[in-house]
């Protein structure tokens, strides 16, 4: 009986997973609220979380060039030398007719992840410079549609068992970008961790809840 | 205690980006948007379970050329050899380094396979309106989603290969039509698992509960 109800009452959330109503209880820093039902992350409360995540985020910036700028792996057979960067590697399977396998690679490996820093400097660099604007809000709901397909961590895996099947048939050499992307998981996984998407919410609709 | 109420059953609908909760329109076709971010909202995501079977069938009939076609063909002087999936893991396996067998024999073969297995299970117990094991399939689901995106692996490790390996007379690696299969394999259980709604595990919980108060 939906036309009965009343107005929603401000400190009442559901959970994403199961449905289930339960009171928005303030959380101290640091802290994570679960659902009582089935245990799903109702929210979390990151100290300094605009801060920290620009932080982070500006960091891994600076990382995701490096790692693309420069060759992943190098590879030494009796005298002859080569090396790839990833970009190079996406370009030489697109060109041998693997163009599916190239553009998974290419969206899962490099586009998204690089989407998902630069929209969400795109966001938090207005709100912490002190601009508030709907607009921002709704231009996050992209950061989440990109999230799930952003592949790094798995991308390292790749290259590690890569190393491993070489070493076999020569000398390999670790590039920079191997370091640099290593460094940016590193940084990546620490930047969600401080990020607080109810930030948003609160600093771009401060007379809200 | 108080029995428990969803918001479903409290005529409301939760936001998906930002949780704010909205009142539920009054004709269920309308479409509706959140007041405060503006994402599209839904009570359930829209036409979940037959979506999510169509995805399944698909990703099960393209699991099978993914393991049974060559994914890797590695030349040298001396030998031409001719890889699916499993003969790799098992050559790895051969050749002593076991833990990197294991890794790959996961990531591609057990992965993707009990991955498919799990959504079947999810959203057939779902159709049903099973209400057994509830907890269990919602953390079934959780380890579906985190676990699916390592089956990549296999794909960036014959990229790198393909790149890197390529001594005209001493030695080559190309990639086999299995590749684009696998790929396509990734893609469709990702895409059934993101449209998959959870709730639906739940729901039939509340459902009876309404039902025994009328």
């Amino acid at each position: 009986m939906p036309a009965d109800s009343p107005n929603p009452p401000a400190p009442l959330v559901a959970c994403h997973e199961c449905d289930l109503l339960q009171h928005d209880v303030p959380i101290a820093p640091g802290e994570t609220a679960r659902c009582v039902r089935c245990g799903a992350e109702l929210a979390r409360n990151p100290p300094d979380s605009l801060d920290r995540t620009l932080a982070y985020t500006l960091t891994a910036a600076i990382l995701y060039v490096l790692a693309n700028a420069f060759p992943l792996i190098g590879l030494e057979l009796q005298g002859r030398y080569a090396e790839v960067t990833l970009f190079a590697a996406v370009r030489n399977l697109w060109h041998i007719g693997m163009q599916p396998v190239s553009a998974l690679v290419f969206v899962t490996a490099q586009l998204f992840p690089l989407l998902e820093m630069l929209m969400i400097l795109l966001v938090l660099v207005p709100l912490r410079l002190g601009r508030r604007s709907p607009r921002l809000v709704a231009f996050f709901r992209l950061v989440l549609s990109v999230r799930p397909w952003g592949m790094m961590e798995v991308f390292l895996l790749g290259m590690l068992v890569s190393l491993v099947k070489l070493a076999h048939s020569g000398s390999v050499i670790l590039g920079t970008a191997f370091w640099a992307t290593a460094a940016l998981i590193l940084i990546l996984t620490l930047a969600g961790r401080a990020f607080d998407r109810r930030v948003l919410w609160r600093m771009s609709h401060p007379e809200g809840a | 205690m108080k029995p428990a109420l969803t918001a479903r059953q409290a005529g409301l609908l939760s936001c998906h980006v930002c949780g704010q909760l909205a009142q539920a329109p009054l004709d269920a076709n309308q479409r509706s948007r959140c007041p405060r971010c503006a994402a599209p909202l839904h009570q359930r995501k829209p036409a979940s379970i037959n979506t999510t079977w169509a995805l399944l069938v698909a990703a099960a009939l393209l699991y099978l050329p993914a393991n049974l076609l060559p994914i890797m063909v590695t030349s040298s002087p001396v030998n031409h050899q001719v890889d699916t999936i499993m003969s790799g893991v098992i050559f790895l396996w051969r050749d002593g380094q076991w833990p990197l067998a294991l890794v790959v024999f996961f990531a591609s073969v057990v992965v993707p396979l009990l991955k498919i297995l799990a959504l079947v299970y999810l959203t057939a117990s779902v159709q049903m309106r099973s209400r057994h094991r509830v907890m269990q399939r919602a953390r079934l689901y959780r380890v579906v989603e985190f676990v699916g995106r390592w089956s990549m692996l296999d794909i960036y490790v014959i990229t790198l290969l393909v790149a890197l390996v390529q001594f005209r007379g001493l030695a080559t690696v190309d990639a086999g039509p299995a590749a684009v299969a696998f790929g396509a394999v990734i893609v469709l259980t990702m895409f059934a698992a993101l449209t998959f709604d959870p709730r639906l595990i739940w729901d039939p919980l509340t459902d009876s509960e309404t039902a025994d108060h009328d």
